[in-house]
């Protein structure tokens, strides 16, 4: 556990509903520094809603989010500061089409953050280099595979240098073949000690990337335990048969 | 036929039909850049739901959509003068084509905009982009891209209509050919030219919508 | 009260004046709906035929009237007709014919639309089912057809009931000839008859246009899913 780490964001009672239908019913979770969180559930159990709400794409009914001294789940947070800090990926890698790939990573760092063009070129190239694509920097995303545009994604969100990055199902988009090449990336960021909450459907990158796995289901977390300790004995009997489900 | 066509009469008469034609033009050009300054103004506030002007630019859209062109001409040129606001028929004629052309741009920027996926919004969001910027880097290159084609029909659509402007006493090509035809009785050679004259106007704009549309259609960017 | 000058509307036969004249410009509309529509059908159904040429003809027949404004084709055959064919013909006539052409282009290209839109699998499917090639056309295309044809036809029909008050301008009386008449008459009596009578027409334009385009939106959304 990481108990003794210094504590990032905390989440506590956070409460959202679409209308009538309660979506997350009173999550609580501690998330810190340079830990990999990994959330599981069954289809609708709130986990893509609960990361949403964490960058503020979703408006919250309730709890508190306290980041940097601040309680995101209140009505007058300035997103556009917080996005800088929490990244976020999504499934379907969304670059945009009208950019090349070194526009899509620049757009953050220039336009938001105003930072020094040469330096942040610098940056981008070096994390292009690092996952393998600084050859396509020029190229418009419809001229990449699946699997290139969502490492291209990750490059995007790594360039603003956030302190958290939110993983929302990044790998379910993509043919099986190319799941493998973006997972290896969001391997190399935790050994390298990046602080992420990731959204999945793969159990063993689940295992093999995650600190901590959290289970959610109806809204509400059932479970949080080491990735070991969930895999191989998980505490409630729902986890149970969900993994039950998965191991096909 | 073409051979029964008093030539020397249509060389003597080309130079009002190129008077006309540049009345054409002017009024064109300035009834399409108000109009698509006015639907990208418009369709920008109806993106953010301005909540009192949206409801405005609603009304407006319909008013101008669902009415005649040579209703507002005559509205605008004989109607408003009576409670005091008086145009030059050379300006009811801009501000005319504006009043319709607006709405007609307003409605084709506003479905690009609604074109661009609500994930690309969010994804421009999540790199921590204001409201302005969004707009500016995000949404209106992809939605202006989407708008071309129907921004392009709609700016020949403008052009078909200037054709009503003589109406309000302009001396366009409708006039010049009506003119010749009391005066003259030339009326093979003059609606031939009338004929002719918009072709020569309103085809090659045609032409390059057309090609314009295949190339939308089928590419994206980065060709 | 003061005399605002909108009483003019209302004065003598005036209103029922205005309406027959709006009745007139959407006589003319309707019935240049109906043939068009015939026309159009059959133009439709040809232009789906496997042959380029018919293909070509029928193309450039609509080009003509997306090309040319119909206010020039209104002319043509209003001041070209007499002397070059020596057929005497009515500014009613001519609009009927030059409208009912046009409409004939138009719902062609609506009906070409359609039909060539049928997803190819549905009629595999079809066939699949054991439908005979009749029951398919009953059943399966042209009650899709017909409502992808809905809202552009609803659509053509507005635009061309906007488009017939260009009719004032070959000397048919309608509704706008008619307001003319009545700012002629009233001119020393009602000096602002023209503000009235034109923002009337203006009005009277909107009433039967406004509810044609809201049909036309409701079914372009309910049947886009």
């Amino acid at each position: 556990m990481t108990d003794s780490k210094e504590i990032l964001l905390e989440v506590q009672q956070l409460q959202k509903s679409f209308g009538d239908r309660i979506v997350l019913n009173g999550i609580d979770l501690q998330v810190g520094k340079g830990e990999v969180i990994v959330i599981l559930g069954p289809s609708g159990c709130g986990k893509s809603t609960f990361l949403r709400c964490l960058n503020g794409l979703e408006s919250v009914q309730g709890g508190v989010i306290q980041y940097r001294g601040q309680n995101l789940a209140e009505g007058n947070v300035d997103w556009p500061e917080v996005r800088q800090h929490i990244g976020m990926v999504f499934q379907n890698y969304d670059l945009f089409p009208h950019m090349t790939v070194i526009d899509n990573i620049l757009l953050g760092p220039l336009q938001v953050q105003k930072r020094d063009k040469n330096e942040a070129l610098q940056q981008a190239e070096q994390l292009l280099d690092r996952v393998g694509l600084l050859d396509r920097k020029d190229a418009y995303p419809r001229q990449l595979s699946g699997g290139q545009k969502q490492r291209i994604a990750i490059v995007r969100a790594l360039c603003m240098n956030p302190d958290i990055i939110l993983f929302d199902e990044v790998t379910a988009s993509l043919d099986p073949e190319m799941v493998r090449e973006v997972l290896d990336v969001i391997l190399g960021l935790a050994n390298q000690g990046m602080t992420m909450i990731i959204v999945t459907h793969e159990m063993g990158f689940a295992k093999s990337v995650g600190d901590r796995i959290v289970f959610i289901d109806q809204g509400k977390i059932c479970e949080i335990a080491t990735a070991q300790q969930f895999f191989t004995a998980p505490a409630t009997e729902r986890a149970q048969h969900f993994l039950d489900i998965f191991q096909y | 036929m073409l051979m029964n066509l008093d030539w020397e009469f249509i060389v003597e008469s080309l130079p009002l039909y190129g008077d006309a034609m540049w009345l054409t033009v002017k009024l064109a050009f300035w009834g399409i850049l108000f109009s698509l300054i006015i639907g990208l103004l418009f369709s920008v506030i109806l993106y953010y739901k301005v909540s009192v002007v949206s409801g405005v630019i609603v009304a407006y859209i319909e008013l101008s959509r669902n009415t005649p062109l040579l209703v507002q001409l005559f509205f605008l040129y004989y109607g408003l003068p009576k409670i005091g606001l008086h145009m030059s028929e050379m300006t009811c004629a801009i501000v005319g084509l504006t009043f319709l052309g607006g709405s007609y741009m307003t409605e084709a920027f506003r479905s690009g905009i609604e074109a661009v996926s609500k994930s690309q919004i969010e994804s421009g969001l999540s790199i921590g982009l204001s409201k302005v910027q969004l707009a500016r880097h995000v949404i209106l290159p992809q939605a202006l891209a989407i708008s071309i084609p129907s921004l392009g029909a709609n700016a020949i659509f403008l052009l078909k209509e200037t054709s009503i402007v003589g109406a309000i006493a302009l001396m366009d090509l409708m006039n010049v050919a009506k003119d010749l035809i009391g005066m003259h009785y030339k009326t093979a050679e003059s609606l031939t030219l009338l004929v002719l004259a918009y072709l020569v106007l309103i085809l090659p704009l045609s032409l390059v919508l057309t090609w314009v549309e295949r190339k939308v259609r089928y590419a994206e960017f980065g060709d | 009260m003061q005399n605002l000058g909108i009483e003019v509307l209302f004065e003598g036969s005036n209103m029922e004046r205005l309406l027959g004249g709006l009745l007139v410009t959407i006589e003319i509309s309707f019935i240049s709906i109906v043939i068009g529509t015939i026309l159009g059908v059959f133009m439709g159904l040809l232009r789906t035929l496997d042959s380029k040429l018919l293909k070509f003809i029928l193309r450039l027949y609509l080009e003509v009237f997306r090309i040319i404004p119909i206010l020039v084709w209104l002319y043509v055959v209003y001041f070209g007709f007499t002397p070059l064919l020596d057929i005497n013909i009515s500014g009613e006539v001519t609009s009927i014919l030059v409208f009912s052409l046009w409409g004939a282009a138009e719902i062609g290209d609506i009906v070409r639309g359609a039909l060539e839109s049928m997803p190819k699998h549905q009629i595999e499917s079809s066939k699949a089912l054991g439908l005979s090639n009749g029951q398919i056309y009953r059943y399966i295309l042209i009650p899709q057809a017909l409502r992808r044809m809905l809202p552009g036809s609803i659509n053509l029909a507005t635009r061309m009931i906007k488009t017939t008050s260009l009719v004032v301008l070959i000397g048919v009386i309608e509704v706008v000839k008619i307001g003319q008449q009545i700012i002629e008459l009233g001119v020393i009596k009602a000096p602002t008859a023209s503000f009235w009578v034109y923002g009337f027409i203006f009005i009277l334009y909107f009433l039967v246009c406004y509810p044609l385009s809201r049909l036309s939106k409701r079914y372009e959304r309910k049947w886009q899913n």
